[in-house]
């Protein structure tokens, strides 16, 4: 029996949705993939998250691009799932829906002051710089000489780097313009990097750390201090630590060891067992209060971080920025599990919170095992996803839609969003920011603006050798 | 010679995937194959067949003659990486 051309919708084109096109495509060469994206640009934290400076990082568009774009996978962007079409329309279109939506939501610190001007999640002030339409009107005040950042994770490294790299470094990248401008006028001279645990137990990959230490005209320390490992740290660390915890303990050893700088231009301290208990200020942030942890070994065998006294340092500093975790928002519709924050699954076929299946609806990244991993973690995690959905095709599991025709849901878009942006759109502004870029000598100058990027959208793309890609 | 790869890595397993003699660590579905922040290429192993550097999508690997002097490092780092895995092995041995 011939079997029917399956149609499925991805709900988010980062990275997860992606390889999830990719894979798909591998597995099941005939299959219609249609990626939908809120925004009218691809690649999700490739290219919102990534910082500007790891250029070479988002050379993976290149293969997202050939793997999924130019291999008929179709483009959909400025839609948003459960605003401009539902849950239920998108199952009445397609043979399968796999939602690729990401964590977008920041941990909160749950501390006093938390909220004042001044104090943010650093996922705002990436979204910001790296140009994300939604975050081009915040303004940062970088007004004041010293920054505190919270958090021991490459977030907090990359934000840390940003803050203080010179203007000449961010120049020759494609940071969002607006964000260049301020960079230029900060007068932030040092950035202290809290981190709850120890230095044993921090969470920058070596790679970062490293780099974090070897920054131009940026003296980073660490007061020798921090790095006397408890035993407690020191026993975990020889039997189970990572070849990474090793090597940023040696790193910071490194760090420790040299000379101070004081001809450097901004500094970086890194300082361990600290944690935030009160942010504070008239109006505005003007210190933060943070107070000394040691190391225990918890119940279930992890590492965890607890006061030892009662006792506050003050740090005068006049902007927070907190990097604790990622968390993932409920979707219209589809379950949630409200515990672990992610849509709940087995390998990726999404269930209802008492374990009954739900045929058709798969998960796939951060929205499905909650946010862990690096870039290629997803490749991994779309294939289980991809070969679960392979399997229930096989196995006839999956029902043919009502609407299954590529014209009707077309039809649909047609109605709801007249700012659509395909595959050609995205070109569009594609060639005008590498266009600008070549002009700048820099890798791209992005459309930081809905308005700007559906314009570019919507002007004539132009022809293929213009476009460069 | 070997090739050596550096702290760009993002663990996308194409590498893996083209390698003729499978000389790239952890292989795939190896117990800390998700524990390691890169994949690392064993020079004992590679052959200086360039099929890897082809399949990077990140070109974060480079012969260890045209390493960029930022990536410095990342020669040691192979070596400990390595040397740490055998001294395992033979304690697991």
């Amino acid at each position: 029996m011939a079997r029917t051309r399956p149609r499925v919708a991805i709900v988010g084109a980062g990275p997860a949705g992606a390889f999830a096109a990719a894979c798909l495509l591998r597995a099941c060469g005939d299959a219609e993939i249609d990626l939908f994206e809120r925004l009218p640009t691809p690649w999700g934290l490739l290219r919102g998250g990534v910082a500007p400076d790891h250029q070479e990082i988002k050379r993976l568009e290149d293969t997202f691009d050939r793997q999924t774009l130019r291999r008929g996978c179709r483009f959909l962007g400025n839609v948003e799932v459960g605003v401009d079409v539902s849950h239920a329309e998108l199952m009445r279109h397609y043979t399968a829906v796999i939602y690729a939506t990401g964590a977008q939501t920041d941990k909160s610190l749950g501390i006093a002051g938390e909220d004042l001007p001044g104090s943010w999640a650093a996922t705002e002030f990436v979204a910001w710089y790296n140009g994300h339409p939604d975050y081009r009107d915040l303004e940062f005040d970088l007004s004041a000489r010293r920054a505190v950042v919270i958090g021991n994770g490459n977030v907090a490294a990359d934000v840390a780097r940003m803050l203080t790299l010179g203007a000449r470094e961010l120049e020759c990248t494609d940071i969002a313009d607006h964000a260049l401008e301020a960079l230029r006028e900060s007068r932030i001279e040092e950035v202290i990097v809290l981190g709850r645990r120890g230095p044993a137990q921090a969470a920058f990959t070596s790679a970062e750390l490293r780099e974090l230490g070897h920054l131009d005209g940026v003296d980073t320390r660490v007061d020798a201090d921090d790095l006397e490992l408890d035993p407690v740290s020191r026993r975990w660390l020889a039997e189970q630590g990572t070849f990474t915890a090793r090597t940023n303990v040696e790193l910071l050893r490194e760090f420790a060891a040299r000379p101070a700088r004081p001809d450097a231009r901004r500094r970086i301290e890194l300082r361990f067992l600290r944690s935030p208990v009160d942010i504070h200020g008239t109006g505005r942030v003007e210190a933060i209060d943070v107070r000394r942890n040691e190391i225990v070994r918890a119940d279930d065998g992890s590492l965890r971080a607890r006061a030892v006294d009662e006792d506050s340092e003050t740090i005068a500093c006049g902007l927070v920025l907190r990097s604790v975790g990622y968390r993932a928002v409920p979707l219209p519709d589809v379950p949630f599990d409200e515990r672990r924050f992610v849509l709940p699954n087995e390998r990726g076929r999404v269930r209802t919170p008492d374990g009954a299946p739900l045929p058709g609806v798969y998960a796939v990244g951060w929205i499905k095992r909650g946010p862990t991993g690096i870039l290629g973690t997803n490749k991994r995690d779309a294939e289980e996803t991809v070969s679960c959905l392979a399997d229930d095709m096989a196995a006839a599991a999956l029902r043919q839609p009502p609407n299954p025709g590529r014209e009707q849901i077309d039809a649909l878009l047609a109605e709801r969003k007249p700012g659509l942006v395909t595959v050609a759109g995205w070109r569009a502004i594609d060639g005008d920011e590498l266009e600008r870029g070549r002009s700048e000598q820099r890798p791209r100058v992005k459309l930081a603006s809905r308005d700007e990027l559906l314009a570019a959208a919507a002007a004539t793309a132009p022809s293929p050798a213009a476009a460069g890609s | 010679m070997t090739y050596v790869i550096v702290g760009s890595c993002i663990k996308d397993d194409s590498c893996i995937e083209v390698c003729p003699v499978d000389c790239i660590h952890p292989r795939l579905g190896a117990p800390d194959f998700e524990a390691v922040e890169q994949l690392y290429i064993d020079p004992e192993e590679c052959i200086d067949c360039d099929a890897c550097v082809e399949a990077c999508p990140v070109d974060a690997i480079f012969a260890d003659f045209e390493l960029p002097e930022k990536y410095d490092y990342a020669l040691d780092l192979n070596g400990q990486f390595f040397g740490e895995r055998s001294s395992a092995e033979r304690t697991a041995g």
